[in-house]
């Protein structure tokens, strides 16, 4: 279990004041300057070496990311900030902005230092209401204290940071829709190549980042990548915050060591299942877009991104979502199907037509009128999606369904036959 | 050259090439909706998905992806297979089965692409989606249930067109392609039409009039404005239903104006199918071809030479002219002119009346400089290179005249011949632009052109074209746009006032007894009361109200003639269909009437004419070639009024005889200026 003087986020839960001064006292801005002394090829360095994996669901290494920026550019180059936290299940990126906006604020600094930007700019997502105010507060207080702004923290070093609201889009926490978003026009992803590094914001080099990934950064750079490298396995190392709701005891936000096994993570920290382990049905350990996990995987299941890759899931925004029997399986998946077809952009044509045709049949599995030929043919639809599509979410749209099917089939077939029997004897 | 291999067969290719275009150099057909190669791309259809070594384990949009060395491109292994039958699954999920009655039957992309790709059958029980229509102006017809949202309207009205009227509603399935129930305001809008790859966008005059294959297609040259775009007129029977573009990368590229389309309704209207003179009660009367001719030869026979005179109209063929001016001249006049608009050109340097860039040329310009011209409403396909050319950046555009509602932006440097001066004596600022730049060009306009002072204006014109480097060995910079598609062939065979022959303005102002007007309706015909009028011509428009002496001739379609567009580039038009009733083709006519005054003309067939016109002027023997003219000294300069320029079109849409009696470009005429105008005067409150 992590301990008290591991944790980054020391203001998770709002017990202290956000404010600079509370903020400073936690550490904040302490020996900021110091660090931007030290360059940028040192940071990306240290970064790469703490092995973090990017936190916003795809766990592509931060500091390899930051090390393909192109140095010596002319003009301007930009990193922005993925607060666009819209995953269902997800409030981890909201508790940061809303307690503790300083550290993401310091990250920022850091990590606009580290790709040579000139400029940061914070999506936050269109609901966040308050959030949005906390952070704009925290950028008022460090702007006035010279911590960002001209010569940041007295380094020579220029950086400005704006705060800019989205309009409740899901689709625009896909970086390229989101870059589209901040340019004003209609928040649809981009085709890849080119990356954002490349021509991201105004066709400039960009960096996007989420969340609790920069305000990771400053603790990283302050304690050093080998402290951050002490936790979890190889390769999925380091202090991780765990969204965890549904059906356990105490729902709560966390921050523990990656690899932790999920059933430790459920017993310790949020007083277990609901009427007991046993009572468990199933868990969606990474956010509405990664595949559900049976009862028998959670028992020993260790929560990084190698191991529930293993498991054909993922760690995903490490947002637990625990169903206990008492679930409509079936119905929550199909619950899922409308929020994918709700947000599906309409750009390109799989995960337009796929994600309503999905969900339709998937509100005919929850009411059994189907065939069963039907669940296979369901089946080779998310196959058809999944990887034709321009951006990810046609795969976050498909993967659910098939966690649904490889896992539950039996309890489709059930409801198949159930209903053909009530058919039958209304008859 | 970069190498890589399609199926296992290698390929060389230009660095920066696609995937697909690499797969179409090698022959290899990609499918595709939302690719077209002259709009940005969208890469959304999914349909042209390859599978492509090295790179992730599924299959890349082959259309999106720039093709690299030694790549290895798949079209048709599994993974391919399967990604384009899922792909066209979807597309027909929620498109309606409505083929038997949908107006792109035979000639839809997705139909043909169906029927390759896709599955036997339809998986899909669930409803199907219902889209309500949309308006969208006059021209475009919607039925947008059957929208696959590849979206190439909405890029092309953007880009090509210039305007943002068209965009994508809502989100997900939901999404939906609308102009928010307004018309399309770009004289390009139509082409929207042959671009959408299913029925949703369909051409509105058009709606169920026939099958692509019931259609004779012939292919020929429009003559609605000088631009002479390529196009291909499609008849059944004898009545032309559509026009649609033709690929000509010089003129047009593939788009054609709203009008040049759909003015073709004109030509079932008010049509001349009959002969008529005038009676002794001053009305006309029916007569057949031997009492016309009749007619004529009696007024004709007791007058002198240089009593006699003829205007040629705006979309006369060169033959005809040709034919015209012989028989003036073995009659003794020299009164020919087919300068209606009354434009101050002569034809003794051919460089100072042609578009002499050409049209193509526009996209190696880097500066211009508009002089009293609308191009938007002139030559709306001219308008869309400039257009082309501006979204480079690398091209600067001045604008003297009216202020322009044009799509691409431009420094405004005022409204008369003063800042013309300005420019020329190098004392404004875009003449140093103009200087600077390494290909510099101008456009005249005839409303510039056309006025009294108009040799002056041409003048200078000429004198910016020398001080800023527009002429060049390599470059010529100087450029007339003319809104008539048969003046330049007018000018070049000379049909224009002989040594101390009359203008148009002499004549029409009642200095000659007799005056032949072939098609020409653009005139003054208030003072012709005394004069002996005979009209050649296809429509019972202006002119003919006042003519003596009706012999009804063809329209553009129904005749093969030769037309020389502004840049100067000879084009053979060919006969779509028959001319209505007894009208008859117009050299025919002038042949047949020479015969009747005594001063046959040499030529019994339009191949005759054709040898003895090209004899005379042999570059009208070079078809399709690229114009080339020397440089040399024109103009007169000398003072110039202080009236501002004004564009000679009020309405775009209605600019000659045909235009004028289409139904469809009334309606244009009425939902998009009138309406806009309406619009604006709300806007301003003056309308109370």
């Amino acid at each position: 279990m992590l301990q008290d003087k591991d944790r980054m986020f020391t203001n998770l839960y709002g017990y202290h004041p956000w404010n600079l001064k509370d903020a400073m006292k936690r550490g904040a801005w302490d020996g900021t300057k110091a660090l931007l002394e030290k360059g940028r090829d040192w940071i990306v360095e240290e970064m790469k070496a703490s092995g973090l994996r990017g936190r916003g669901g795809a766990g592509f290494p931060t500091g390899l990311k930051w090390s393909f920026m192109p140095k010596d550019v002319e003009g301007p180059v930009y990193l922005v900030v993925n607060a666009d936290e819209s995953e269902p299940g997800t409030c981890k990126d909201r508790e940061i902005m809303r307690n503790d906006p300083h550290i993401l604020l310091e990250g920022c600094l850091l990590a606009a230092h580290a790709i040579g930007a000139t400029a940061v700019y914070i999506y936050i997502r269109g609901e966040f209401v308050y959030e949005a105010s906390v952070l704009e507060g925290a950028v008022k207080e460090a702007y006035d204290a010279g911590l960002i702004g001209k010569n940041a923290c007295k380094s020579g070093y220029d950086c400005d940071i704006f705060v800019h609201r989205g309009a409740g889009a899901y689709i625009c926490g896909e970086e390229t829709a989101l870059i589209e978003s901040l340019e004003g026009k209609k928040g649809q992803p981009r085709l890849k190549p080119p990356f954002p590094a490349m021509a991201g914001l105004y066709g400039r080099p960009t960096t996007v980042n989420n969340v609790e990934s920069i305000a990771s950064a400053p603790a990283i750079l302050k304690r050093g990548a080998d402290w951050f490298k002490g936790f979890g396995r190889e390769n999925n190392h380091g202090t991780k915050l765990f969204c965890i709701s549904g059906h356990v005891n105490k729902p709560c936000n966390i921050e523990e060591e990656m690899s932790i096994p999920l059933k430790e993570l459920l017993e310790k920290h949020c007083g277990g299942v609901r009427g007991g382990w046993d009572n468990l049905l199933a868990v969606i350990p990474g956010g509405s877009s990664v595949p559900l996990l049976p009862k028998h995987i959670c028992d020993d299941v260790l929560m990084d991104y190698d191991a529930l890759r293993e498991h054909t899931s993922g760690l995903g925004t490490a947002a637990v979502i625990v169903m206990d029997k008492s679930t409509d399986v079936v119905e929550a998946i199909a619950r899922l199907s409308y929020f994918y077809k709700h947000e599906s952009c309409g750009q390109c044509t799989p995960c337009r037509e796929g994600t309503g045709w999905m969900w339709r049949m998937m509100e005919r599995m929850v009411r059994g009128d189907a065939t069963v030929e039907q669940i296979d043919m369901l089946w080779e639809v998310t196959k058809q999606i999944e990887g034709k599509t321009i951006c990810a979410l046609g795969d976050a749209a498909a993967w659910p369904i098939q966690g649904l099917i490889r896992h539950f089939r039996p309890e489709l077939e059930k409801r198949i036959m159930e209903a053909r029997k009530i058919a039958k004897s209304a008859a | 050259m970069p190498v890589c291999q399609v199926n296992g067969q290698e390929v060389e290719f230009d660095a920066g090439m696609t995937v697909l275009q690499v797969c179409e150099q090698a022959g290899v057909e990609v499918p595709r909706f939302c690719y077209h190669e002259r709009l940005s791309v969208a890469g959304n259809c999914r349909m042209c998905l390859v599978e492509v070594k090295p790179g992730p384990p599924k299959p890349a949009a082959s259309c999106a992806l720039p093709a690299g060395d030694g790549m290895e491109i798949f079209t048709d292994s599994e993974m391919v297979r399967s990604a384009r039958n899922g792909v066209m699954e979807f597309l027909l999920i929620n498109h309606p089965l409505d083929c038997p009655i949908c107006d792109q039957g035979g000639e839809c992309d997705l139909q043909d692409q169906a029927v390759a790709y896709g599955r036997d059958g339809s998986r899909f029980e669930e409803n199907k989606r219902a889209v309500k229509e949309k308006y969208m102006g006059p021209l475009i017809n919607t039925i947008m249930t059957r929208c696959i949202h590849c979206t190439r309207c909405v890029r092309f009205s953007t880009e090509v067109g210039g305007v943002t009227d068209m965009g994508l509603l809502n989100r997900g399935e939901s999404a939906e392609i609308s102009t928010l129930e307004r018309a399309v305001s770009s004289e390009l809008s139509a082409n929207v039409i042959d671009l959408c790859p299913v029925g949703a966008l369909t051409s509105k005059p058009y709606a169920f009039n026939a099958r692509p294959w019931e259609l004779k297609k012939t292919e020929t040259i429009d003559v609605l404005d000088a631009v002479g775009s390529n196009i291909r007129v499609d008849a059944r029977g004898n009545e032309v239903l559509r026009v649609l573009p033709r690929l000509n990368e010089d003129v047009n590229e593939e788009w054609i104006s709203d009008k040049t389309r759909y003015a073709c309704d004109g030509l079932k209207n008010q049509r001349l199918d009959r002969a008529y003179v005038r009676g002794t009660d001053g009305k006309l009367k029916p007569a057949s071809w031997d009492e016309a001719f009749a007619a004529v030869k009696d007024k004709l026979s007791g007058l002198k030479g240089d009593e006699i005179g003829a205007i040629a109209g705006d979309q006369v063929d060169v033959e005809s002219m040709y034919a015209l001016k012989e028989l003036m001249n073995s009659l003794g006049s020299e009164n020919t002119d087919c300068r209606q608009d009354g434009a101050k050109l002569d034809n003794s340097v051919r460089a100072s009346y042609l578009f002499n860039t050409t049209i193509a040329g526009i996209e190696e310009a880097d500066a211009l400089l508009i002089v009293g011209a609308n191009p938007r409403w002139e030559a709306p396909i001219i308008n869309a290179r400039i257009r082309k050319r501006w979204l480079t950046g690398q091209m600067q555009v001045g604008v003297i005249g009216e202020t322009l509602r044009l799509t691409y932006d431009y420094s405004y440097l005022g409204a008369g011949t003063d800042s013309l001066k300005q420019v020329a004596d190098g004392k404004a600022d875009f003449a140093k632009v103009l200087k600077d730049a390494k290909n510099p060009m101008i456009i005249v306009g005839s409303g510039a052109l056309s006025r009294e002072d108009g040799a002056a204006i041409l003048a200078a014109a000429k004198k910016i074209a020398d001080n800023t480097g527009m002429i060049t060995d390599e470059w010529n910079g100087f450029n007339v746009l003319h809104t008539a598609a048969s003046r330049v062939g007018g000018l070049d065979i000379g049909f224009v006032p002989g040594k101390s022959g009359k203008s148009v303005a002499d004549m029409t102002a009642g200095s000659v007894k007799a005056v032949y007007l072939l098609d020409a309706d653009e005139i003054n015909t208030e003072a012709l009361k005394d004069t002996f009028v005979v009209y050649q011509g296809h429509h019972g428009d202006k002119a003919a109200h006042v003519a003596d002496v009706i012999l009804p001739g063809s329209a553009y379609t129904e005749k093969s003639g030769t037309y020389v567009n502004t840049e100067g580039r000879v084009q053979v038009s060919k006969r779509a269909v028959f001319a209505p009733g007894e009208a008859k083709e117009d050299w025919a006519i002038l042949r047949a009437l020479s015969e009747v005054l005594g001063k046959t003309l040499p030529y019994n067939s339009l191949a005759e004419l054709r040898i003895a016109l090209r004899k005379d002027f042999p570059h009208m023997a070079e078809v399709d070639a690229t114009p080339t003219a020397t440089w040399g000294d024109f103009g007169t300069s000398g003072d110039m009024s202080s009236d501002v320029f004004a564009s000679p079109i009020e309405n775009f849409y209605m600019t000659c005889a045909i235009s004028r009696s289409s139904e469809t470009m009334a309606k244009c005429t009425q939902d998009i200026i009138l309406n806009a105008k309406a619009a604006e005067g709300e806007a301003t409150g003056t309308n109370g």
